[in-house]
């Protein structure tokens, strides 16, 4: 069960930040004023992809609630940061970003941290 | 530093301050609460009410939205690494504002996560080109 918990959470985590990054891309440069909070805000309603990014974090978000019901926080919140290495080779080959060797090497070592951090 | 540089690394503050904000309000109306809630729903429910959680929740609805415009600024594989600073700084206010024990490791982690943010901070923060503005959905 608990690896189900983590597939899920993952998995929702990853669609929600590939579907965030790529609907935020084509809505353009956005602003944190209040005139530009209120846009987005719009943008969100109007881009369904948007709105099942959200979904998404809100399955993740309770998938993490279950898991640390019946796990360790010192397991869920490592486990919980796979999806970080997942999300950047997925950035690379859905999002075409340009992933250098210092950015990878930097991802990598921040993984390291999140895990020596969690656990 | 470039206008559209230095808006990015604003926003990229504003949401790791308000991140660190809204964890910490949550965390401090949590342990405020008279009963653990356990399971059950209803006290959940309930704590939302607690000035503290509440205010917690807000901010982290407003951090949500700050990290949405910042993925509008920048790759997603530059946003993830660099707004991990976020641990570091849970680590330090747990330890001088909740009087939490952070262990050697912990701060060895927070130390690794700065190592790696700054290194991909140092990295161009979009390889794509943003739409204009009002692109159509």
């Amino acid at each position: 069960m608990r690896w189900l918990l983590v597939a899920i959470m993952v998995a929702a985590t990853v669609l929600s930040d590939l579907l965030q990054s790529h609907e935020m891309k084509r809505a353009g440069e956005q602003s944190v004023g209040a005139r530009g909070l209120a846009r987005l805000l719009r943008a969100i309603v109007e881009r369904r992809f948007l709105m099942l990014a959200i979904g998404c974090m809100a399955v993740s978000f309770f998938s993490f609630m279950a898991l640390i019901r019946s796990e360790p926080l010192s397991f869920a919140v490592p486990a919980s940061a796979a999806s970080f290495v997942l999300e950047t080779v997925l950035a690379k080959l859905v999002l075409r970003e340009r992933i250098g060797v210092r950015r990878g090497a930097g991802a990598l070592i921040v993984l390291a941290g999140v895990v020596l951090v969690g656990g | 530093m470039k206008a559209g540089l230095l808006k990015t690394y604003l926003i990229l503050a504003l949401f790791i301050a308000q991140k660190a904000a809204g964890n910490l309000s949550l965390a401090w109306g949590m342990k405020r609460l008279p009963s653990n809630p356990g399971a059950n729903p209803l006290l959940y429910l309930r704590a939302m009410f607690d000035p503290f959680v509440a205010a917690g929740i807000a901010t982290l609805i407003l951090a949500l939205l700050t990290r949405m415009v910042l993925l509008s600024l920048a790759d997603l594989s530059f946003v993830l690494p660099v707004t991990a600073i976020g641990y570091a700084v849970a680590a330090f206010l747990g330890k001088m504002v909740l009087h939490e024990t952070v262990t050697g490791r912990r701060w060895a982690g927070t130390f690794l996560i700065c190592i790696g943010a700054a290194l991909v901070g140092s990295t161009s923060r979009s390889t794509t080109a943003p739409a204009t503005v009002g692109d159509t959905p």
